[in-house]
């Protein structure tokens, strides 16, 4: 099979097949990360921009190291050193940057859609690195590949998605790429944070923590992000923590294998205790290493796919 | 020049008139419909239009268009607007105040209706603000506005969120007989909300607007109605909800009239799922159920007008993230074409639909125009149902190219547009 797209917005758009030839050649990729000299050719004399209007530590440093990998020339473009601030528009700042040679743009935007706007404007293959409320296929990829790992087969599991759903793009995200493999999605958390008709897409509500995490083989515990708190979503982080909290307890209802995820950075003491932080910790390593495989397959295959002959 | 438009299908529903015929028109009124011809025909000084095979009808009127002058003249001036009104069919358009200086005191009226005299070439109707620079606090100086020119007044694009103040301007426009245009939608429920809430907006991770957000103020006007005994108008009802209240509230006999736009009757939220700015609109496309009952609505009588809401803004704004994009959508130039697909799908007949842009409308405002009676000014459209077209944008008068509609295949199109006995448009 060979890679037709020219750009990854997300994974609403991505085939099962298509998906899994991502997971495919990070497994690849991977095994470059393994060797000594982590460092393949594949996008020699290829100009990628990180265009990152958001801070992120993470997601840009993970696609910073996989772009050197490949080989790439790599630029880092934040907004507070640029014309951004000044009130250039997204669009004509992108432009700028092709015009300087950039092929590949990883966008991250706090708005959702913003990477739809480089897409059908521009020349370059954009890969989505978070949008908004949207979706974070690069997150979601990783955290299939880290799961497929563990468990060698996607199809059949109970993956529980907890908290904030209403906001979060690693939910979205996540929701179509287990759903697509196969796996029974549920998604738990205060009403107010579950999004309209999500049911829809075939995922199963639940209001209960406790009811949701019976059985399950894969918990995945999304931020809560403090700044909601004025939006009257929830009344008290102190109140979030008591009902939607992941607990030593609470996890014991899931199935004894159960991986436990989190997109980080972690808050502890309120959407996991301390202690359950702690025993999170290992896999959230893996998916810090497993990020740049993922990272690497999504360049590869969108610079040297069908999209750009 | 005097004008006779022979051969066509004249249909004018303020005297339920659908006929085979001619219309006469004699120093810039109607003076007849001759079924004698042949004297006129010779006549050199009458300009003579063929309308075989073409409808004749009172000149549409807009009751929801957003001209932009003064303020915003790099999205549309009354001078564009009006040739768009005029390529769309349209006669009359009554234009929102939402603009800079907002149109809340008898001077910023009067400028409108000067540049309207001397640069537009369709009749201007000014819409006044109901609060000082639409901040929904303190009444604007209505009756100045009235004596001025205006025919109604709202906050179009800011609702009055203050029920008492919404109360006092129901009771005090009694005194001057014209209708309070409501822009129905709950601010706090909208939060920063850019598209209908629901399914899509749960897929795009866009904040979503609820029905409620719109029920809720329909609901509340229509109690204020019933308590000050004011004339309301609903502007671009879009849900069916709101449909509901206000067919409700006419059965009480409440003195409620709405209207709706094209796109709400054609669109569904679906329309944005590729983050497509030229859908985004206040209030949102909505979802099946909505458009099913805004037709429903039309249908029975319940909506009573078709109204654009033409807001036009620049390419470069839309060309931008949605969240950052302005709402809106250009109208003027689609709003035939898209009206007769209800005529197609036998929401509305001809004359039904000719009704909800002519006689209705000028009821609402209370001006004697949107009929084709002897003695009246002629303002006039002749236009072709059938004619197949294809919307580009390229092609609008209308500055504002933002349209959600562009290269959809549409039948109607208007071959002459006349405003008091002159040709104004034709294509």
């Amino acid at each position: 099979m060979v890679f037709q797209r020219k750009h990854i917005l997300g994974l609403e758009d991505l085939t099962a097949e298509e998906i899994k030839l991502v997971l495919d050649t990070a497994e690849s990729m991977k095994e470059v990360s393994l060797r000594d000299v982590k460092k393949v050719p594949a996008l020699k004399g290829i100009t990628v921009v990180n265009l990152f209007f958001e801070p992120s530590t993470r997601t840009r440093s993970s696609f910073e190291i996989a772009e050197k990998r490949l080989s790439a020339d790599v630029l880092n473009f934040t907004p507070d050193q640029s014309s951004v601030v000044k009130g250039e528009t997204l669009l004509d700042t992108a432009r700028n940057l092709e015009a300087m040679g950039a092929t590949v743009i990883v966008i991250r935007h706090a708005m959702s859609g913003a990477p739809w706007v480089l897409a059908r404007e521009l020349d370059s293959s954009i890969i989505n690195a978070g949008d908004g409320s949207h979706e974070h296929p690069s997150q979601a990829l990783l955290d299939l590949f880290t799961i497929r790992e563990i468990k060698k087969e996607i199809g059949g599991l109970k993956v529980v998605i907890v908290g904030d759903i209403l906001h979060s793009r690693v939910a979205r995200s996540d929701i179509w790429g287990f759903m697509k493999l196969g796996a029974e999605v549920r998604v738990v958390g205060p009403p107010t944070m579950i999004p309209r008709e999500i049911e829809n897409v075939d995922v199963k509500i639940y209001y209960n923590l406790e009811e949701a995490l019976k059985g399950a083989d894969v918990v995945i515990m999304l931020r809560i992000q403090k700044e909601r708190l004025g939006a009257e979503l929830f009344p008290s982080l102190r109140e979030y923590s008591r009902f939607y909290g992941l607990t030593r307890e609470r996890l014991g209802l899931a199935k004894k294998d159960a991986t436990l995820m989190h997109p980080g950075p972690i808050n502890r003491g309120v959407e996991l205790s301390s202690e359950v932080a702690d025993d999170v910790h290992s896999v959230i390593l893996d998916q810090v290493t497993n990020g740049i495989s993922v990272r690497m397959a999504m360049l590869y295959l969108v610079a040297s796919g069908g999209g750009n002959g | 020049m005097n004008i006779l438009i022979k051969n066509g299908r004249i249909i004018d529903p303020s005297a339920n008139l659908d006929k085979s015929g001619n219309v006469f028109i004699e120093d810039g009124k109607i003076k007849n419909h001759p079924s004698d011809i042949k004297k006129l025909e010779k006549d050199q000084a009458v300009k003579i239009i063929d309308a075989e095979g073409l409808i004749i009808a009172p000149g549409f009127i807009d009751l929801h268009v957003h001209l932009r002058e003064p303020g915003f003249e790099y999205k549309e001036t009354i001078r564009t607007g009006c040739e768009a009104a005029a390529a769309g069919g349209f006669t009359s358009v009554v234009c929102m105040p939402n603009t800079n200086p907002v149109n809340d005191n008898a001077s910023v009226t009067e400028y409108i209706l000067l540049k309207a005299r001397t640069e537009g070439i369709v009749n201007v109707f000014p819409i006044g603000a109901i609060t000082k620079g639409e901040k929904g606090e303190t009444l604007a100086e209505i009756g100045e506005m009235w004596e001025a020119g205006c025919v109604g007044i709202s906050d179009d694009g800011m609702p009055v969120m203050n029920s008492r103040v919404m109360r006092h301007a129901m009771e005090y426009v009694n005194a001057f007989g014209i209708p309070v245009i409501s822009h129905a939608e709950d601010i706090n429920l909208s939060g920063n909300g850019v598209m209908n809430e629901g399914f899509t907006s749960t897929i795009l991770g866009l904040r979503g607007i609820p029905n409620a957000s719109e029920e809720v103020m329909v609901a509340r006007d229509i109690t204020l109605a019933e308590l000050t005994g004011a004339h309301l108008h609903i502007a671009h009802v879009s849900t069916a909800g709101a449909v509901r209240l206000i067919r409700d509230a006419k059965k009480r006999g409440v003195k409620v009239t709405g209207e709706a736009t094209p796109h709400h009757f054609t669109l569904t939220d679906k329309a944005i799922l590729n983050y497509d700015t030229n859908a985004k609109m206040n209030p949102p496309v909505r979802n099946q159920e909505d458009v099913d009952a805004l037709k429903e609505g039309l249908k029975d009588g319940t909506i009573d007008i078709i109204a654009t809401d033409h807001a036009p803004h620049s390419e470069d704004e839309k060309k931008v993230e949605f969240d950052l994009a302005p709402f809106g959508i250009s109208g003027l130039e689609t709003a035939l074409p898209l009206s007769l697909r209800l005529v197609k799908e036998r929401v509305l007949t001809i004359n039904e639909m000719i009704k909800k842009l002519t006689i209705n409308p000028a009821k609402v405002i209370g001006i004697d125009r949107g009929t084709l009676k002897a003695g009246v000014v002629a303002d006039l459209v002749i236009f072709d149902p059938d004619k197949s077209v294809t919307v580009d944008r390229e092609k609008f008068r209308s500055k504002g190219k933002n349209t959600p509609f562009h290269g959809w295949q549409l039948n109607g199109s208007v071959a002459h547009t006349i405003v008091g006995g002159k040709v104004v448009f034709s294509v």
